[in-house]
């Protein structure tokens, strides 16, 4: 008895501190103080980071206001900025990356969980992560090699003569581009849906396919209709990194973007996107308002990413109340 | 052994004492344009001084002149002069000025892809103003055709390619073109990065010349040092005495010859659109931006010492790098101003 009450200092030992003391000596205490700074910290940068846009771009702020985001003129030596078009060609180059990579990547996905051996699966898995790991600066150059030469010589003229009465496909065929820099991003994000959304697929458990094949369903049916909506949280997820490192990609989208602020409705037109302005005139950008304005631009990429996270995630709870029991798992 | 233990502390000591007064280190940064040439200066520079490094960054030219001011580092380095308002910034914050040294001399030639077209073509200013505003749209336009008789210009839209990323060549080109054409300087005006009329945009030299290369019926300009070291082709420009000129090491420093009669005492003057028969008109100096006054004696007897090095045995290595050396009257001129630093 005397023992424990040295461990205890308080005069009156009350139940919730006592089990404090205990889950300290066990160890839980500590590691949920640690793993919670861990977490914090994640936050504390965020916000850390945003104040220090909204700081340093003040004189920006004040000066064009609302202005900023509707003026299409980018013109540093008469210190006029706006990033309407820069805006215009982040959204549009990640957007067209994401109709050619959800489709092919969702596709690849399934194949390689369901569909495909065991063997062939891990070894492709193998290529998938590798090229995940590419630096983007060499997607930027097999988009100038290589994507750039085929889409001026074969794939706009063919566009063009095809489509070439929509608005989306005008104008001449430099090779360069929105359409040509969403390739080079749709190849870049391919292997992150490919890889998350593979994994979520076979994390799904074994008897909800025998589930549904017990009930007649067939392969596909099971796959379609079963594996694929219970994952869909997951492959979710694995859209979201996609769309992010799409909406921040800087080196590979500037080799192939053709750099020249516009708000073409034509795919085929060269544009700008924010990160590319900010990586090309950065370094040489003399006067406080031309660097703020490129602050600014910074903080609104960072808006534009929150609010696109933001309505990802409230199209996936809306989706999920209207889906099949996902929200029971 | 106790005793050993002592004499090897006392010795790390006075070696730590020693070696921390002979290594000296200044820190530049700034102009990109210059950097090979810089590096293989301060390189030499340190093996004859062996207790000086100097450590140089290629920034580019704004922000070398930023962290000149902000104090960041001992020098900076710029293609284009500082003007009046830095200039300003730069006494508020420091109680004395900085000074300008021109180094070595670079120039922007202009380099096309015209199918079936391999004469090297002639350019007139009107001609290179007329297509960088979007006004000159055809190859066989009467502005390029008129002075490349001979060549079979085809009827194809020009597709002109620019600088994405904010650089000194920039700055140099649209200086250029802002002396030679009134609508350029009321319209578009001159800087590192500037609000293009028409064009494409290539990031870097290489993006540039990748962009001409790949593209039918392109333009775009490079630095001099670029294309010769890529054996990429380019055109002469006409200058002020109405002579077409190739740019090469001779023609560029005819440039600086023409305008070191006229150089003024900071040293911050455009040689665009120079003087003199064989002059190259799209030259410039590029410049290393020295404070006038340093707090500190040895870092400021190291820099007049690599200065006067650089302006004298430095320049014979300048044109093993294809940079121009400067005229001697310049030289002369720069020796005298280093004994100004305090």
């Amino acid at each position: 008895m005397a023992a424990s009450t040295t461990t205890v200092p308080s005069a009156s030992p009350s139940a919730g501190s006592r089990s404090f003391i205990s889950r300290l000596r066990d160890g839980d205490e500590i590691a949920r103080v640690i793993t919670f700074l861990f977490a914090a910290s994640v936050v504390l940068i965020t916000l850390l980071l945003v104040l220090q846009l909204w700081h340093d771009s003040s004189l920006a702020r004040h000066k064009f206001g609302f202005q900023f985001f509707v003026t299409r003129v980018w013109d540093p030596n008469a210190e006029q900025f706006g990033a309407l078009p820069f805006i215009y060609g982040t959204l549009v180059t990640a957007v067209v990356s994401l109709l050619i990579a959800v489709p092919l990547g969702l596709g690849a996905a399934i194949f390689l969980a369901e569909l495909a051996p065991q063997k062939i699966s891990d070894t492709l898995q193998f290529f998938i992560d590798l090229l995940a790991a590419v630096p983007s600066v060499i997607y930027g150059l097999l988009g100038v090699f290589i994507v750039v030469p085929l889409m001026r010589e074969i794939i706009q003229p063919a566009l063009k003569s095809l489509l070439g009465f929509l608005p989306l496909f005008q104008g001449p065929p430099y090779g360069i581009g929105f359409l040509t820099a969403g390739i080079v991003l749709a190849i870049m994000v391919i292997p992150y849906i490919i890889s998350v959304s593979r994994e979520v697929l076979l994390s799904v458990p074994r008897d909800q396919r025998e589930a549904a094949l017990a009930l007649g369903s067939t392969r596909w049916e099971s796959t379609w209709k079963v594996v694929v909506p219970f994952a869909r949280t997951g492959i979710m997820g694995s859209i979201f990194l996609a769309l992010a490192r799409a909406l921040g990609e800087t080196m590979a989208v500037t080799m192939v973007i053709g750099n020249t602020p516009t708000n073409s409705a034509s795919l085929l037109s060269p544009g700008y996107s924010i990160a590319a302005v900010i990586a090309n005139e950065f370094t040489e950008a003399t006067g406080d308002v031309y660097l703020q304005a490129l602050v600014e631009l910074g903080l609104v990429l960072f808006l534009i990413t929150f609010i696109l996270n933001g309505l990802a995630r409230l199209l996936m709870v809306v989706t999920t109340q209207k889906g099949s029991g996902m929200g029971h798992v | 052994m106790k005793r050993f233990a002592g004499l090897l502390l006392v010795v790390l000591a006075v070696g730590g004492i020693v070696l921390a007064q002979n290594a000296l280190s200044i820190n530049g940064a700034g102009a990109s344009f210059p950097y090979p040439i810089y590096s293989k200066w301060f390189d030499e520079f340190h093996k004859t001084n062996g207790n000086i490094q100097i450590n140089y960054q290629s920034v580019g030219s704004g922000a070398g002149i930023k962290q000149a001011t902000d104090g960041t580092v001992d020098f900076g380095a710029s293609d284009g002069p500082m003007n009046d308002e830095q200039l300003k910034a730069y006494s508020d914050k420091h109680g004395s000025g900085i000074l300008h040294f021109p180094t070595v001399l670079g120039a922007v030639v202009m380099t096309y892809n015209i199918p079936n077209v391999t004469a090297s073509l002639n350019f007139t200013p009107e001609a290179i103003a007329g297509i960088f505003l979007g006004k000159v749209t055809k190859w066989n336009d009467p502005a390029i055709a008129g002075p490349n008789k001979g060549v079979n210009l085809p009827a194809n839209d020009i597709v002109v390619v620019h600088r994405s990323d904010g650089s000194g060549t920039t700055y140099v080109f649209t200086d250029y073109l802002s002396k030679v054409s009134g609508e350029w300087k009321d319209k578009v005006g001159k800087g590192a990065s500037i609000n293009w009329p028409v064009g494409l945009g290539g990031k870097g030299s290489e993006g540039v010349t990748g962009l001409v290369k790949q593209t039918p019926n392109s333009i775009g300009y490079v630095e001099l040092i670029y294309a010769a070291k890529n054996s990429i082709g380019y055109g002469t420009v006409k200058n002020g005495s109405g002579t077409f000129v190739k740019a090469d090491l001779e023609s560029v420093s005819e440039a600086a010859s023409g305008a070191a009669k006229s150089m003024p005492d900071d040293f911050r003057v455009s040689i665009t659109d120079a003087p003199g028969k064989k002059a190259y008109p799209i030259s410039t100096f590029t410049w290393l931006l020295i404070p006038a006054k340093f707090s500190d004696a040895p870092k400021r007897d190291a820099m007049k010492n690599f200065l006067k090095w650089a302006l004298t045995d430095g320049q014979k290595q300048a044109e093993e790098l294809s940079y121009a050396r400067l005229p001697k009257e310049v030289v002369a001129k720069e020796l005298k101003a280093i004994d100004s630093i305090q």
